[in-house]
Order: structure tokens, then C-alpha cells, then sequence
């Protein structure tokens, strides 16, 4: 028999597998998941959740997909949260201090709690991503926010009412258009496809015999 | 917390650590000739295990093969037999209705948007809850100096057996450069240099280092801009909703599709002008028992959909195998690896400490050389959950530096990490993960299937990667393949006058069953797999 735990799935004890991930607990327990429950493996944010263990009084964020479980674990799922995404053409807007204001100003009533960073399922800085979004370091927001799954514990947890990841996306847009350089060998190649310079090239491939175009892949030159 | 491996585990990294060094240092392994990786393929490809698929015994592409878990979904019955569905008021009415909230989806929405028409898109679970937020190593595109659409061409079809479709590679590859340029205006964070150079790498097969990442979140990156994007330009998305049905209408055209709400079970028809397929692959079917790298709802909805509605499958007895799904530990048993953990330089080491393959063969050759490895020669790694090979991780940063592997690997260190196992100090166990369905519905170049004015786009079309899929060329194919079914949708529904719906079509395919004499208690689209424990009874 494999170690067993008691876990509280919303308040209810179940005695699942001590291996499970709390994603799998919820399954082995007779649950067929709609809500909650995404890529299971750590990158889409379905699966938030909150936890406890049954005598501490601290709160845990985590990934239901990406956590396992523990004896005595009170756990429940937060399969949404409304966070406050704010539209805009990203064509219009710009890199400045202002867009933040005018679109996500709450952002500076943050009180410094900490509790977003410390409930965050990445383990990222998010109260210091939002400190650089406030002053405008939007390139420091976005590499400090970059492995954001957007699952809106932080947001959960925020006595602000900041929606964090949206923040953060609106900075890593913004630096990935307009503060990042200009990848000019990708425009030039571009403009060269539209001017039709590569027609000849890709017809004259496409245009060989089967067993020429064998011959051309096997002894194909591979850039080291 | 200590390293979850076994001390039968620990005596064998002792040999991989030996000829560590001498890997870093020393030449390239040798890569195979194509006689060698033919017979190899013939030998321990999956696809190859005939005694895996079956003939599907109706429909277009009756007499063909596919696997038996596809020919089951493809010839079980429809959701709502026997229902007679009101199709004269329908609840949404459209220009374009898009199936599928994916990287195809999305693009495909926002190219209808652009293009002016009314377009909506359904989606089972979430928008971005889908395989392209998943996809860690990147996109390829050929935009520098030394590559060109030709070249890149050439990589396509020799990866994919030359059993591709020459003008949806053209397509692929001509479109390549722009298509990552759309991306990055739309404000996609790609790994650049100081100088905006696109910071570029190898995948399996490819000749020119064309790999444009965003460290190895690359899907997800993208997911969600253009998530933000769909969103910013206010494109209605009706989530937790499944189409189960195409709705045609009497000229045989498709004109819209019967949805469910996946929660409260509420039957919905949306009528629309055209319609987009985006619903993506199919690894939650467990060919062959294999885990899965797969999102949740990878179950093949859009090919049972559009094979009912009388659209051709092509290649549907292909799938690839990556081959570095993860072996060990228990939890994340199936997920990927990204391949550009070889990109950088990790190679597969047998539990003697031995190199027995070029890191970066394509990916069939190279989950069969693992399968081979274990299976034939018996020199797999054994641990508790499953056999499978050594990736040795260490040598990244060995070769680039300290620091690089968590720079430009995080997720990948952070998924090890939340086991105890540190892929900077020690390698990983890998084996073969069911990964991309590398055929599907077959389309023309303007991404229209057999059925007139119903699209496909993404990883449920097939012909475009051939037999087998090179590295990233799949999020490239989302994006390509997406935006022009967008396109090409918008532009042909302003010519589109719908007549009267009708779902006869279903109704004439449960005859053809009946007439084979097929008859099965399943229903499908299966929407999602069940993960519950069998042998508990329960009412439903």
C-alpha cells in the first residue's frame, strides 16, 4: 500500500496517495475536472490555489498541477479571479509613466505589504515588479515578471486591488514593441519575401525531382 | 529536501559525470546516415506498431488507417443523436465563427477582426488554455543572413519524410519572417541581443540556427499577447463552451456549429458565414498508452467534427513522440523537455555513461533511438516510475557559462526544482512523450478543408509537416496558418449568403454507421479525458 495522507478538499477529507499532486488528489477523489485545471504542468495559471496545513496560520498560493500534497492540507481552488484588465491599442499607446497612471493606478496605492510576492505559485518579486511599473522601468517590470502565469493569487491576496499580472503584461508589451532594439536583419528579410527577391530560390527547390531533393537534404551543409 | 533518485540512479551519474568533460570538449557524436535512421524508424517508431491502428471503416477516408483510439472517437455517437436541435433561432449569429482559443485561434480572430468581419470565438476551457501555452523552445524563422525560405524549405520536408504538402511548406516558410515580425510589433518578448539581432539557435533537423525564442516560455509569451490582443479589441469569447457539431446548411456549406456549455450541459447553436477550426491535437487520446506533453483538452475534437461534416483527414496515422518527455519523478510524469536543452547542448547518455546519438536528429529518429536504447540494448535508466535515458543537463552550463541554464531554461529548472532535483548539478531521466498530432484535416493553401467554408488552422491540419514535425515549426504553423485562415475567412463571409441550417449531415453519417454495422456506446467529441479512478460506481 502506498503512503497515504489526509488532504480537505474544500473542507472535505479525502486519504489519497502521499506521491499525488493536489491536481491528481482532486481526481483520485472522484472529481472530473472542468474548472481548474489546464496544461497541467506549471505554464497556464488554470489551477490556482490556495492551502493551508491543518495548526499553521500561514496561507500558501501554489499550482494545484504542480504541488503535492500534504498531510492535513486544507486546499481550495481558485479556478478564477477577477482581475481588472484594462483595453488599449497598442499601436496608440507609449512607453511612459503616464500610461500606467491612466490605466492602472492603483498600482500606487500599494501599501508594501508583500503579500502578492509571497504568495506568488512562480516565486517571483512581485511586489518589486510592481514598484518598477510604478516609476516606469517597464524593461525591469518585464524581465522581473516573465515566468508570470497569470493564475491571480497575488491579485487574490492584494489589499490594493492591483491586478498584478495584468500590469506586468501591459509592461512586457510595451518593452517587447517599443523599448527593445529593432530586429533589423527580420524587417530587411521581410521586405526582401515581399519584394518577391526569394521567388526563384523557393521555386527552383520546390521544382526538383524527388530524388535530387533527398540528395540536397542528406548532404545538406549544417551550420555549426 | 534531498535528490528523490535511487542509489541504482546515483552509481550510474558517477559514469555520466566521468566522460563529462570529454563530451563538453570533444567533437560532435556522429548523425546518422538516412539508411540508418530509416531502419531505425521502420524498427521502433511508434507509428510503425501496427498492430496500434486500425482501418476506419466510413467516411472519407474509409479504407485508410489511424490510430484505434481515433477510429473509436471518429466512428462513435454523435452528442446529440436522436436530439432534434431548433437551428431556426440560433443564440449567436456571426460573420466568422472560430472554433478553439489557442495560438491558431486567437491569430485567426484577430486576422478576421482585422479583415472587418464580425468574428466570435467558443472555446471548451479558457482562451489560452491550449497547447501553444505550453511550447517552451521557440519559433523558427528564416531572417538571417546565412538562411533563406529555401533553405528552411528544404529542413521542412526532409524532417517531414517529403510526405509534406509543397505548398503549405512554401506557405510556411515564405511566411515565416513576417510572421515572427507580427509578433514581435504586437509586442512578443523575443530573446534579442543589445542590437535587436534575434538571438537564434538549432533545433532537431534544422541546418541554420533559426530557433527565435522567449527564454523557454516561448508559447506562453505568445499565448498571452495575443490573448491580450483578442481581448483589447474586444472579439467576444465565449469560454467553457464546446462545439460539438458543424452545422451546415442545404448547399452543404458550413454554416455555424451546436456548442455546449461544458458546465451546466445547456445546448447552444451559433450560426455564422464561416467557420475556423482551430481546436488544436490530440494527446490526451494516450495513443498506445503513452503520457502526454498535452494540454487537458487535447482530445481531437475538430478532426471527429469535421470528419462528420464530410472533410478528408490527412496523414492521421502520424504522430510524433518527442523524445525527451520527463521519466521521473511521478508528478510531472509525460511533460516536456524542451528540445532547446539540446539546443544548447545537453546530450543523451545511456546509464553506462555512454553517448549513443546525435543530440539533435529529428524527433522521430530520436525517440526511437531512445525506445531502442531501453527496449533493445537494455541500457536504459531504471527508475521507479519508468525506464528511459540520461539528458545531461550539467553540460549547459559547462559550455556557456555559469548561470546560462537558468537564464535562458527557467521554466524547465523551475519544474525540476519543485521536485528537488537541481538540472544544473545533476541530469535528468527522459523518455518519449506523446507530443503533436502531426496529421489532421487536410487543407488547401487558402485554409479551407474539403467542406466549402469551413477553415482549419493549427495542429489540427495535417499535411503541412509531413510525417514529422521539426521543432518550431509548429508555433510558426499557428501563427502562419492562423492569421491566414483569419484572413481568407473575413474576406470570403462578405460574399457568403447562408441558406436554411441543418444538421443532415449527422444524421446521414449515424446511417452510414449503422450500414457498416458499427455500433458503440461512446459518444465523442470526447471534450476531455477521465483521469477518475475506474472500478467506483457512480451515478451520473
Amino acid at each position: 500500500m502506498a503512503d497515504m495522507v489526509n488532504v480537505y478538499l474544500f473542507g472535505k477529507k479525502y486519504e489519497v496517495p502521499a506521491s499525488l499532486t493536489i491536481m491528481e488528489a482532486f481526481e483520485y477523489s472522484g472529481y472530473q475536472l472542468v474548472r481548474g485545471c489546464g496544461c497541467r504542468n506549471g505554464f497556464c495559471g488554470a489551477c490556482a490555489t490556495i492551502y493551508r496545513i491543518k495548526g499553521e496560520t500561514e496561507l500558501h498560493g501554489c499550482l494545484a498541477c504542480s504541488t503535492k500534497v500534504e498531510d492535513n492540507m486544507y486546499v481550495a481552488t481558485l479556478p478564477f479571479f477577477p482581475l481588472e484588465k484594462k483595453v488599449y491599442d497598442i499601436n496608440q499607446i507609449k512607453p511612459t509613466e503616464q500610461i500606467m497612471m491612466q490605466l492602472y493606478p492603483e498600482i500606487y496605492s500599494c501599501v508594501g505589504c508583500n503579500a502578492c510576492t509571497k504568495a506568488c505559485t512562480q516565486g517571483l518579486n512581485v511586489m518589486q515588479y510592481i514598484a518598477y511599473a510604478q516609476r516606469g522601468e517597464y524593461e525591469k517590470c518585464a524581465e522581473e515578471s516573465f515566468d508570470c502565469v497569470m493564475c491571480g493569487v497575488c491579485s487574490a491576496r492584494c489589499p490594493a486591488g492591483i491586478s498584478h499580472p495584468q500590469v506586468a503584461l501591459l509592461a512586457r508589451r510595451l518593452t517587447g514593441k517599443y523599448l527593445k532594439p529593432e530586429a533589423k536583419h527580420l524587417t530587411e528579410r521581410v521586405k526582401a519575401i515581399e519584394n518577391g527577391e526569394f521567388d526563384a530560390l523557393v521555386e527552383a527547390i520546390m521544382d526538383k525531382p524527388l530524388e535530387e531533393l533527398k540528395e540536397l537534404y542528406n548532404n545538406r551543409e549544417i551550420e555549426k | 529536501m534531498s535528490l528523490p533518485y535511487t542509489q541504482e540512479m546515483l552509481d550510474s551519474i558517477k559514469k555520466v559525470e566521468a566522460g563529462r568533460s570529454a563530451r563538453v570538449n570533444g567533437p560532435e557524436p556522429r548523425r546518422m546516415t538516412a539508411d540508418e535512421k530509416d531502419a531505425l524508424l521502420q524498427k521502433f517508431h511508434p507509428d510503425y506498431n501496427t498492430s496500434s491502428f486500425e482501418e476506419i471503416k466510413v467516411g472519407p477516408n474509409k479504407g485508410q488507417k489511424a490510430p484505434k483510439e481515433l477510429v473509436e472517437m471518429l466512428q462513435a455517437n454523435s452528442r446529440i443523436k436522436d436530439m432534434d436541435i431548433n437551428l431556426k433561432d440560433p443564440d449567436f449569429d456571426v460573420d466568422v465563427l472560430v472554433i478553439g482559443g489557442g495560438g491558431a485561434g486567437a491569430s485567426a480572430a484577430i486576422e478576421a477582426n482585422e479583415g472587418g468581419a464580425n468574428v466570435m470565438i467558443v472555446t471548451k476551457l479558457r482562451i489560452g488554455d491550449a497547447n501553444t501555452m505550453m511550447a517552451e523552445g521557440g519559433i523558427q524563422a528564416a531572417d538571417k543572413e546565412n538562411d533563406s525560405p529555401a533553405q528552411h524549405y528544404l529542413d521542412v520536408m526532409g524532417g517531414g519524410h517529403f510526405a509534406n504538402v509543397p505548398e503549405l511548406v512554401r506557405k510556411l516558410v515564405c511566411d515565416g519572417p513576417s510572421a515572427v515580425n507580427w509578433l514581435d510589433h504586437l509586442g512578443v518578448l523575443f530573446d534579442k541581443d543589445e542590437n535587436g539581432n534575434m538571438i537564434t539557435t538549432h533545433g532537431g533537423g534544422t541546418s541554420r540556427k533559426r530557433m527565435h525564442a522567449a527564454a523557454d516560455y516561448s508559447g506562453a509569451e505568445i499565448m498571452r499577447v495575443l490573448r491580450d490582443e483578442v481581448i483589447n479589441r474586444g472579439i467576444p469569447v465565449v469560454d467553457f463552451t464546446a462545439a460539438i457539431e458543424i452545422i451546415k446548411d442545404t448547399e452543404g456549406k458550413a454554416a455555424g456549429a451546436v456548442l455546449m456549455n461544458m458546465e451546466t450541459k445547456e445546448l447552444l447553436v451559433a450560426r455564422a458565414k464561416t467557420v475556423v477550426i482551430a481546436t488544436g491535437g490530440a494527446g490526451r487520446m494516450h495513443y498506445q498508452g503513452f503520457p502526454t506533453s498535452n494540454h487537458y483538452g487535447a482530445t481531437a475534437d475538430g478532426l471527429v467534427m469535421a470528419y462528420r461534416a464530410g472533410a478528408e483527414l490527412l496523414y492521421q496515422d502520424t504522430l510524433q513522440y518527442h523524445p525527451t518527455g520527463v521519466a521521473f519523478p511521478a508528478q510531472i510524469y509525460g511533460a516536456l523537455v524542451t528540445e532547446k536543452v539540446r539546443s544548447m547542448g545537453a546530450m543523451f547518455v545511456n546509464r553506462e555513461g555512454e553517448v549513443f546519438m546525435h543530440p539533435l536528429e529529428t524527433r522521430d529518429v530520436a525517440a526511437s533511438g531512445i525506445i531502442r536504447e531501453t527496449k533493445e540494448r537494455g541500457l536504459g535508466v531504471h527508475t521507479p516510475v519508468a525506464d528511459g535515458v540520461w539528458l545531461d543537463t550539467p553540460m549547459i552550463d559547462m559550455i556557456h557559462g555559469k548561470g546560462t541554464l537558468e537564464k535562458r531554461l527557467p521554466g524547465m529548472l523551475r519544474m525540476y526544482m519543485r521536485y528537488d532535483i537541481d538540472m544544473r548539478e545533476v541530469p535528468i531521466v527522459v523518455y518519449p512523450t506523446l507530443h503533436y498530432q502531426n496529421g489532421g484535416i487536410k487543407i488547401g493553401v487558402n485554409g479551407m478543408s474539403g467542406v466549402e467554408n469551413l477553415y482549419v488552422a493549427g495542429e489540427a491540419v495535417g499535411g503541412i509537416h509531413g510525417r514529422n514535425r521539426l521543432m518550431g515549426n509548429s508555433l510558426l504553423d499557428i501563427i502562419v496558418f492562423g492569421r491566414n485562415a483569419g484572413q481568407q475567412a473575413s474576406k470570403k463571409c462578405k460574399e457568403v449568403e447562408l441558406k436554411e441550417l441543418t444538421l443532415s449531415h449527422v444524421d446521414a453519417f449515424e446511417k452510414m454507421l449503422d450500414e457498416a454495422g458499427l455500433h458503440n456506446d461512446l459518444v465523442s467529441p470526447k471534450l476531455l479525458p477521465d483521469y477518475r479512478p475506474q472500478g467506483v460506481t457512480r451515478l451520473n
